[in-house]
């Protein structure tokens, strides 16, 4: 006979599960008790946030499953952000959560809470398990969802007494999914790959638009030879960073409110943008209208619903990215190798005169640190990021090198993301140097994770860029509330002392010459070490599109006016 | 902004008729009428929604249901030739003498059954499209309708077509 916390360990077994991000409580006691001596391991969060952006963390450094586990009623509730955070990037994660037994169902009993009911807008499904013979197929239909089509975020909800009752192991349904409702597409349809390569052949100024799709596909291998063999450009969303070395000669960097100014003006400027697994989200298109404005769009997306959702394209191929791009390079002709060198000379000139500035003078600059970090690690690592300018100061100036190097919440812009993902990124990849860039924002959101970080004896360098401020919030407030800094003002926090408290390592950098020597100190010391970057307290990020502007109208440093980009007023509304 | 009419294959799973109409509102969708039920399918219902929005949001509806794991197949019944009911089952005053024969005299032209008789009162259950139920509806109203309730559309292909998969 065996208990329906037993059968859940052997499913999870089953789907090579190695790794659980969880926190116990009552109606998780009969899973916790099968975990007692399972060969699965868990690690014990100190907030079940931390869990799932863990899990999340782990999904995306290693490309697998992320699993987290939470108790029913607060325990679940707190699960919620971090399960949007997955959803809106399309990470692969299973959240398993307790529930009241099922006879208390709906009678607001201790700890009860409709969890399914709250998560359904913010995952790509979840179940409510009503029978332990179940376990194995929606744990089996859980991670099939989870992992396969676009990525996306499962929950799995167990009442207690689904977990206690025990059943004869013959009766079990087996754990092979039965989703009638779900085939996702792999393969571009024949005619319309055809089409895009005819599209591309006929265009004397292309861009290529990755995304996160490229990661998630892992396809990067495939985008880069095919820009290469064709000599595109190619520009990459936040989402997508490291699916193209920084410092290849093909790519512009990111592009979008935060982009590079050649990006921007490539995209602005191009005649066929050629988009890979990206979404035309607000913060990349800016005002869509003026969003590649003279342009055919071509749109690779495994969703078919993303096809056509914010913009109108002209060839639309609904399938993975890795698949339709090894389709098209097999494709390929002798004639589809055009050199577009008048094009190529044009982005070549803008990347020249507009390059992507660190601070100098004064005080420390946060995208110096940055950049010193990159030299350091000789652009390898693990870089995770919180959210904000902390966020956008790595995405700008790390000189990324591959794929799964770099974990940052984008769609949800989730701050307190990233020091529970550094935990989970470094379970998956132990032999990685982990670097967690924060905020004193942000990383305040989830600093409890000190402990997990303590316990496990996790080897994350945590660089902590301290400007006493919500620094993006602050800027947005200086650009545009004439400087009205409503309560964005922090307080000084030693964070050195509050990690000394916790047992881990760390110092103070308040001057350029420290930079190097801490950052040294920190990645030769084993285990965990902490450092707080005094930097420039109103250092902001730019290049910067203003919210509903085109992308050509970008403010901060140097404007061009020849390709119609307007100077705006710092201080404009 | 074109009325639509789509029909929804489902698993028959606790939870998908709050996921199909959770989707509508979350996305800023309009549901004009929803009738849902039981099919020929064993273990499947079916959802007949009317929304309406240019061909764009309608597309963008259509796709975003399909991705609903629960949801086998959406079609938009409006494009195909199709033969399309609402039921309405109106009470309507009707006082014994003048009044209540041309009540019934109504009902006759309508073919609408009259399915309970009290004393001042009948109730009429009337099956048609939506154009022919606002017409009794206009021509019962000088007696005084006390009570109106409809059904949500429903809509089928003409001839051998079938929603199902495989089919």
């Amino acid at each position: 006979m065996k208990t329906g916390a037993r059968i859940l360990i052997d499913s999870l077994k089953e789907q090579g599960v190695d790794i659980i991000f969880g926190y116990p409580g009552g109606s998780v006691l009969p899973i916790y008790d099968e975990l007692y001596d399972a060969d699965i391991r868990h690690i014990l969060v100190r907030h079940e946030q931390a869990a799932v952006h863990a899990a999340d963390g782990y999904a995306r450094a290693s490309g697998r499953v992320g699993v987290c586990l939470s108790t029913s009623g607060p325990g679940a509730c707190n699960l919620v952000s971090g399960i949007a955070t997955a959803n809106m990037d399309s990470v692969p994660v299973v959240a398993l959560t307790g529930q009241v037994p099922l006879p208390m169902l709906g009678n607001d009993a201790f700890q009860e809470s409709d969890i399914t009911g709250i998560t359904m807008p913010v995952t790509k499904h979840n179940f409510l398990v009503d029978d332990s013979l179940r376990i194995p197929q929606v744990i089996a239909e859980a991670f099939y969802i989870a992992g396969t089509g676009r990525f996306g975020p499962v929950l799995v909800d167990l009442p207690k007494d689904v977990l206690m009752r025990t059943v004869s192991p013959d009766e079990i349904l087996p754990g092979v999914p039965d989703l009638k409702g779900y085939r996702p597409t792999y393969h571009g349809h024949p005619r319309q790959v055809k089409k895009a390569l005819e599209l591309l052949r006929e265009s004397r100024k292309p861009v290529i638009y990755a995304g996160g799709g490229i990661i998630a596909a892992g396809a990067s291998e495939a985008l880069c030879r095919f820009a290469e063999e064709m000599e595109i450009p190619v520009t990459i969303t936040m989402m997508g960073l490291g699916a193209m070395r920084s410092d290849h000669p093909l790519n512009l960097g990111m592009l979008g409110m935060h982009g590079t100014r050649y990006a921007n003006y490539a995209v602005t400027e191009c005649d066929l943008l050629f988009s890979i697994g990206a979404r035309f989200d607000d913060r990349v298109t800016g005002k869509i209208d003026e969003f590649a404005p003279n342009a055919k769009i071509i749109h690779i997306d495994i969703d078919p619903a993303e096809i056509g959702k914010n913009l109108t394209v002209d060839l639309p191929i609904v399938g993975d990215a890795k698949v339709i791009l090894e389709d098209m390079l097999e494709r390929l002709e002798p004639e589809d190798r055009i050199i577009r060198k008048s094009w190529l000379e044009e982005v070549g000139k803008w990347k020249e005169e507009h390059p992507l500035t660190a601070g100098n003078g004064g005080g420390l600059h946060p995208q110096q640190i940055i950049r010193e970090i990159s030299d350091m690690l000789d652009g390898g690592g693990i870089i995770v990021s919180e959210v904000g300018q902390n966020q956008m100061w790595a995405a700008q100036h790390y000189g990324f090198k591959r794929p799964r190097q770099w974990i940052s919440s984008g769609g949800l812009g989730t701050m307190g993301y990233g020091f529970p993902a550094s935990i989970g990124a470094w379970f998956a990849c132990p032999d990685e140097t982990v670097v967690l860039i924060a905020g004193d924002g942000s990383f305040q959101m989830n600093i409890q994770e000190l402990g997990t970080v303590v316990q496990y004896n996790v080897p994350v360098k945590m660089m902590i860029l301290n400007n006493m401020y919500l620094g993006m919030v602050r800027q947005w407030q200086e650009l545009f509330y004439e400087r009205r800094y409503s309560y964005t003002e922090l307080p000084f926090v030693d964070f050195v002392a509050i990690a000394k408290a916790y047992g881990v390592p760390g110092r103070v950098v308040e001057s350029e010459k420290d930079v190097v020597p801490a950052l040294k100190e920190s990645f030769e010391t084993d285990g965990p070490f902490l450092i707080d970057f005094r930097i420039e307290r109103e250092e902001n990020v730019f290049p910067m599109v203003p919210a509903g502007a085109a992308i050509k109208d970008m403010i901060g440093e140097h404007v061009r006016q020849d390709v119609g980009g307007e100077p705006v007023e710092q201080e404009a509304d | 902004m074109k009325q639509h009419i789509l029909s929804v294959l489902v698993e028959n799973r606790s939870g998908v008729l709050t996921r199909v109409s959770g989707l509508f509102s979350r996305r800023g969708f309009n549901i004009e009428s929803l009738a849902v039920g039981t099919c020929e399918s064993p273990g499947m219902s079916r959802i007949t929604i009317v929304a309406s929005g240019d061909d764009a949001h309608i597309e963008q509806v259509k796709k975003q249901l399909n991705k609903l794991i629960e949801v086998i197949k959406v079609i938009d019944i409006t494009e195909r030739s199709h033969i399309e009911r609402e039921l309405a089952l109106i009470k309507v005053n009707a006082e014994p003498g003048k009044k209540r024969s041309e009540v019934m005299q109504i009902a006759d032209i309508f073919r609408a059954k009259i399915i309970d008789v009290g004393q001042e009162t009948l109730v009429l259950e009337i099956t048609g499209d939506t154009g022919k139920i606002h017409a009794i509806e206009d021509l019962l109203g000088p007696y005084g309708i006390l009570e109106l309730v409809r059904t949500g559309k429903i809509a089928l292909q003409r001839g051998a077509s079938t929603i199902s998969p495989g089919k």
